[in-house]
């Protein structure tokens, strides 16, 4: 009996020391960025639309994008991102040990997040919000038909917690099914286990136009049952690193506000007589300089990604695989709820 | 056993004043006590390191989410539990669920293995090629592989839960297995499982997912368990068998009066090593959806960020569970030792 517990015993400090040497950040991310010319981006292990990677293995996506906008703005170059695939319970942690520079994994901003972890939500990059997707066959037509069934989840969400406020105020008593991975939920989803999946609207449109043998068998029920404000987040105590993150996503914004897009971004630099614009591209005001970076840094964030809109068609508008309409994502003067505010 | 060396005056200790460098006694408590006292300084030291970088991070830390509101349901669990209940509740219904999966698997995979294991040494070609193959088939597949098939075979070929299988108040399905369970409110009366509208409701049920990892867990330790009781029957000595044969005993009669009481004492102590494994290798429940306590606490992790308080609350479950196993393991043993008269 003292062999095993000793042996515990020692396991146990080797976990704890693991974790009290993870290294502590000297200095500002931006510096450390610059050293290692590479952004350590922190994305998801695999949704169709937001980071997932193609056949060759590169990655693609709306928060991958921002990821390829962010180093180019701040090392020149797009591409010099490191990818780092991360579940949904090691994300926090990942960040908050340093192992990536900025987390942008359809995460959603919320209180407890926001005021515990030690972290800070820079800029909603997608308004999305909780639904249920069914057979189309089972004949539900509304949530309120899911009384008593089975709803298949992946765990380590907010999603859970969504599901059981919905549950126990329509008083539905939904038994809630949970995957640690995402691929074990949509599985049992369809191989029949449980009645309905529930994730955010843009996950379901990922898993019915990817995943499903033939998508026309499953329907999107129409109730949202929470808002989810997806966004990349950053480690507390650097303000210059936040800021930049913060500003490089309002620039995307901006520039579609002011129409300047991946292919005329050079010409409008050239030509263009609107001061709004020549802020954003730094032809006449360096905004860049405020921020810690030179004047063409929202120029060539455009030109590596495209403007906000841009980014939103290729990797999940209408004409996508995942076919989400534009929605709440719109920019404000469209109908929409995205309101950057101005580079100035 | 452990204190057999001091039963009988087998050597007289040299006298040794108390407290002597030369007293071996004294030599080993005092190289004990540091040895726990350098464990006991590290384990604080890192302790506040980790406490101090989470507070230099601005990361809130501490055990005072316990008491908060859990604000999750969980799937399946046997003591009643709501989501307005505190996360130490919730953490208790994932150790209850743990439990339950690791008591049936031991009390399942000990009657299969013996049975296996006994069919090894049997004298037809045919039982001992089958309990061979056994072994070294599901020996030599990774468990989570296991899982993950047992698994996709409940929830691929059981019918629908709208069509489940069922004889009389038996229905099987995608849903899981459901049967009458008693119910004593006015007098002896019986909850019947009745076909709804999409599922089986009400009734007792076991769900897939405990089901998938009941067998997995099961069938798997049962192939080790088979290996060490053969291996235990054949560490008794030939002419105990033989013996026994001479006196007239059947081969039946053998093996329960002569080899298997004998080859226990050889048996206990490895069979201890797989009844841990069993409880510990049920953490992999997390990836077929079976809510036990590490997947309660991944859950708890997500919402409340305490990464390192709800893994230590793991770590002390399974230490405490498998500690209390091996105890009561060690006294089953002690009471099976061979009395020396």
């Amino acid at each position: 009996m003292q062999r095993p517990l000793s042996h515990s015993v020692s396991l146990i400090v080797l976990a704890l020391g693991l974790l009290g040497s993870a290294p502590s950040f000297a200095g500002k991310t931006l510096d450390t960025i610059k050293s290692r010319g590479q952004v350590v981006c922190g994305v998801s292990t695999g949704v169709a639309g937001f980071s997932a990677t193609d056949s060759n293995g590169k990655w693609n996506g709306l928060d991958v994008d921002i990821c390829h906008a962010i180093a180019a703005a701040v090392l020149g170059e797009g591409a010099k991102v490191k990818y780092v695939p991360l579940n949904s319970q090691v994300r926090f942690t990942a960040l908050q040990s340093g192992e990536v520079d900025v987390l942008s994994r359809n995460t959603t901003f919320t209180l407890t997040r926001d005021a515990s972890l030690g972290l800070n939500q820079t800029a909603i990059t997608y308004f999305d919000g909780q639904g249920f997707m069914v057979p189309v066959k089972s004949k539900i037509k509304i949530a309120k038909q899911l009384k008593g069934q089975t709803v298949c989840v992946q765990s380590g969400t907010t999603t859970e917690k969504n599901l059981t406020d919905f549950s126990k105020a329509n008083g539905l008593g939904l038994k809630p099914v949970v995957f640690e991975k995402l691929e074990a939920a949509e599985g049992a989803y369809f191989s029949g286990r449980c009645v309905a999946y529930t994730t955010d609207v843009s996950g379901l449109a990922s898993t019915r136009n990817k995943v499903a043998k033939n998508p026309a068998d499953h329907i999107v029920l129409p109730e949202l049952i929470s808002k989810e404000p997806l966004g990349p987040m950053v480690r507390r105590g650097d303000d210059e690193w936040f800021a930049i993150v913060k500003w490089v996503i309002y620039g995307l914004m901006e520039a579609e506000e002011y129409g300047i897009t991946q292919a005329n971004v050079d010409a409008m630099k050239a030509t263009n007589k609107d001061p709004a614009i020549g802020r954003i591209l730094g032809s006449t005001e360096d905004t860049g300089k405020l921020l810690g970076l030179d004047k063409d840094w929202m120029a060539r964030a455009i030109k590596a990604t495209g403007n906000y809109g841009e980014i939103f068609e290729r990797n999940v508008g209408p004409k996508s695989v995942l076919q989400l309409p534009r929605g709440s994502n719109n920019l404000w003067n469209k109908g929409g709820l995205h309101y950057a505010p101005p580079v100035r | 056993m452990l204190h057999s060396h001091t039963r009988g005056p087998r050597r007289a200790a040299p006298k040794q004043p108390v407290g002597s460098w030369r007293s071996p006694a004294f030599r080993s408590a005092l190289i004990q006590a540091l040895a726990v006292l350098v464990i006991v300084i590290l384990v604080f030291m890192l302790a506040r390191t980790v406490a101090g970088h989470m507070q230099a991070r601005g990361i809130q830390s501490g055990f005072d989410f316990l008491l908060g509101s859990a604000g999750f349901d969980i799937g399946e669990s046997l003591i009643p539990f709501d989501s307005l209940q505190p996360y130490w509740m919730a953490y208790l219904v994932g150790l209850t669920n743990t439990l339950r999966v690791a008591i049936l698997g031991i009390v399942l995979a000990s009657i299969l293995g013996t049975l296996i294991g006994i069919g090894r040494l049997s004298k037809s070609i045919l039982l001992r090629g089958v309990c061979s193959v056994y072994v070294e088939f599901f020996r030599n597949i990774p468990l989570l592989l296991q899982l993950l098939v047992w698994y996709l075979l409940f929830t691929e070929l059981l019918p629908d839960s709208q069509a489940p299988w069922h004889t009389g108040p038996f229905f099987l399905s995608k849903g899981g297995l459901s049967f009458p369970i008693p119910t004593w409110s006015t007098g002896l009366g019986w909850d019947m499982p009745v076909l709804g509208e999409y599922a089986v409701e009400n009734g007792g049920s076991l769900t897939p997912e405990f089901l998938a990892l009941l067998v997995g867990l099961s069938t798997y330790t049962a192939a080790f368990i088979a290996e060490v009781v053969r291996s235990g029957l054949q560490s008794v000595a030939a002419g105990q068998s033989e013996a026994a044969h001479a006196l007239g005993l059947s081969r039946s009669q053998t093996l329960r009066k002569v080899l298997l009481p004998q080859a226990l004492r050889v048996i206990i102590p490895p069979m201890t090593s797989q009844y841990l494994n069993l409880t510990k290798n049920s953490s992999l429940a997390v990836a077929i959806g079976y809510p036990d306590v590490v997947s309660i606490a991944n859950t708890a992790i997500n919402q409340t960020g305490r990464a390192v308080e709800c893994i230590a609350l793991v770590m002390l479950v399974y230490l405490s569970t498998s500690l209390i196993t091996s105890w009561l393991m060690a006294r089953y043993e002690a009471r099976m030792a061979l009395q020396e008269r």
